[in-house]
């Protein structure tokens, strides 16, 4: 069996790989993608520490057993479904505004 | 048996850390797409081991059935923009950013995994019962613990259409622009847009309409 550690650890690799995409892509796109696989990291170890805490706390519990982790991976995934249709179409607004998709060129606010 | 176990966990994590380093690494925003949809996968594939069956469906529906293909949609209808030319501006803001992340991100890992490894204690992972993790366990949980954060999430997500909407169709009901777009759309972009094909895209075999052409001929 895979101890709990593994998965953390694996979740935490995803993590850093998607920040530093985040932090040196300037391709707006490639910097959401980015998010996305934050996320997925963020998710894997909710779900990897509600299956080493089955029997902990007392919501959201089915035959005994708490899913909390799991709900909460659940919920995370709706709201990253809004954050990327509302993304997507705040990239194809700016495109259309300045015929590019880097994240520099979106200084209207500078000065 | 075990082995097999712990032989699927290393390559579902072996996939799922080379999609995530071709998310970051690769330059045409395609191959972006297919390495988050490599991750996706083996993110699913690791639910599955971990008796999350549910969420591994939801993960592969909404994922890589939803999210991805926007990604997609939105690459193929911006063409050849949807890759932007590499310079070297802002290149060490950048580098020295992402580089204090990364490495203060993988010390904390390795620390993390040396303290794990010195106190050898091992947390357990209880084997769970049949019900763990299946529609019907997460069903119960959402509609009975979770029940108002559940509804106000279909708020978000009809909020997120709303806006997704309004925000991409931009102005189409006004006649002219107003003052300050026209004065935003006058202003060049700082680079130009790439010309030759090193893009994949529908458009790609086209010269991508130049609207500021007209703007630079007589700059305000």
């Amino acid at each position: 069996m895979i101890p709990v550690e593994h998965y953390v650890l694996l979740s935490a690799l995803l993590f850093v790989i998607g920040g530093v995409g985040f932090l040196v892509r300037r391709n707006v796109l490639v910097a959401l993608m980015s998010i996305e696989v934050m996320l997925n990291a963020a998710n894997l170890a909710l779900v990897a520490y509600n299956r080493s805490h089955l029997a902990r706390g007392a919501a959201q519990t089915y035959a005994g057993q708490s899913h909390t982790g799991q709900v909460l991976a659940f919920f995370i995934i709706a709201a990253e479904a809004a954050e990327v249709a509302v993304g997507l179409a705040i990239v194809l607004a700016f495109y259309r505004l300045r015929r590019t998709v880097r994240s520099d060129e979106a200084d209207l606010l500078r000065n | 048996m075990a082995s097999l176990a712990t032989a699927y966990f290393y390559v579902c994590a072996l996939l799922a850390v080379g999609g995530a380093v071709s998310v970051v690494a690769a330059k045409n925003p395609i191959r972006c797409a297919m390495g988050l949809l490599l991750t996706i996968l083996s993110v699913a594939g690791l639910f599955l081991a971990l008796h999350a069956q549910f969420l591994a469906a939801i993960q592969l529906i909404v994922y890589a059935g939803a999210i991805v293909i926007l990604f997609l949609f939105v690459i193929m209808l911006l063409g050849p923009a949807a890759s932007t030319p590499s310079d070297r501006r802002g290149l060490a803001a950048r580098v020295l950013g992402g580089g204090l992340f990364g490495l203060g991100g993988l010390a904390s890992l390795t620390l993390v995994a040396r303290a794990a490894e010195a106190t050898h204690r091992v947390i357990p992972m209880p084997q769970p019962d049949g019900a763990f993790g299946g529609i019907e366990a997460i069903g119960s949980a959402l509609f009975t613990d979770a029940l108002v954060p559940f509804e106000l999430s279909s708020a978000l997500l009809m909020v997120a259409v709303v806006g997704a909407t309004a925000v991409a169709r931009g102005r189409q009901g006004a006649r002219t622009m107003s003052a300050g777009e026209q004065e935003i759309a006058r202003r060049p972009p700082s680079h130009e847009p790439p010309r030759e094909l090193h893009t994949s895209g529908v458009f790609s075999h086209e010269v991508p309409p130049q609207e500021g052409a007209e703007t630079k001929e007589n700059p305000a």
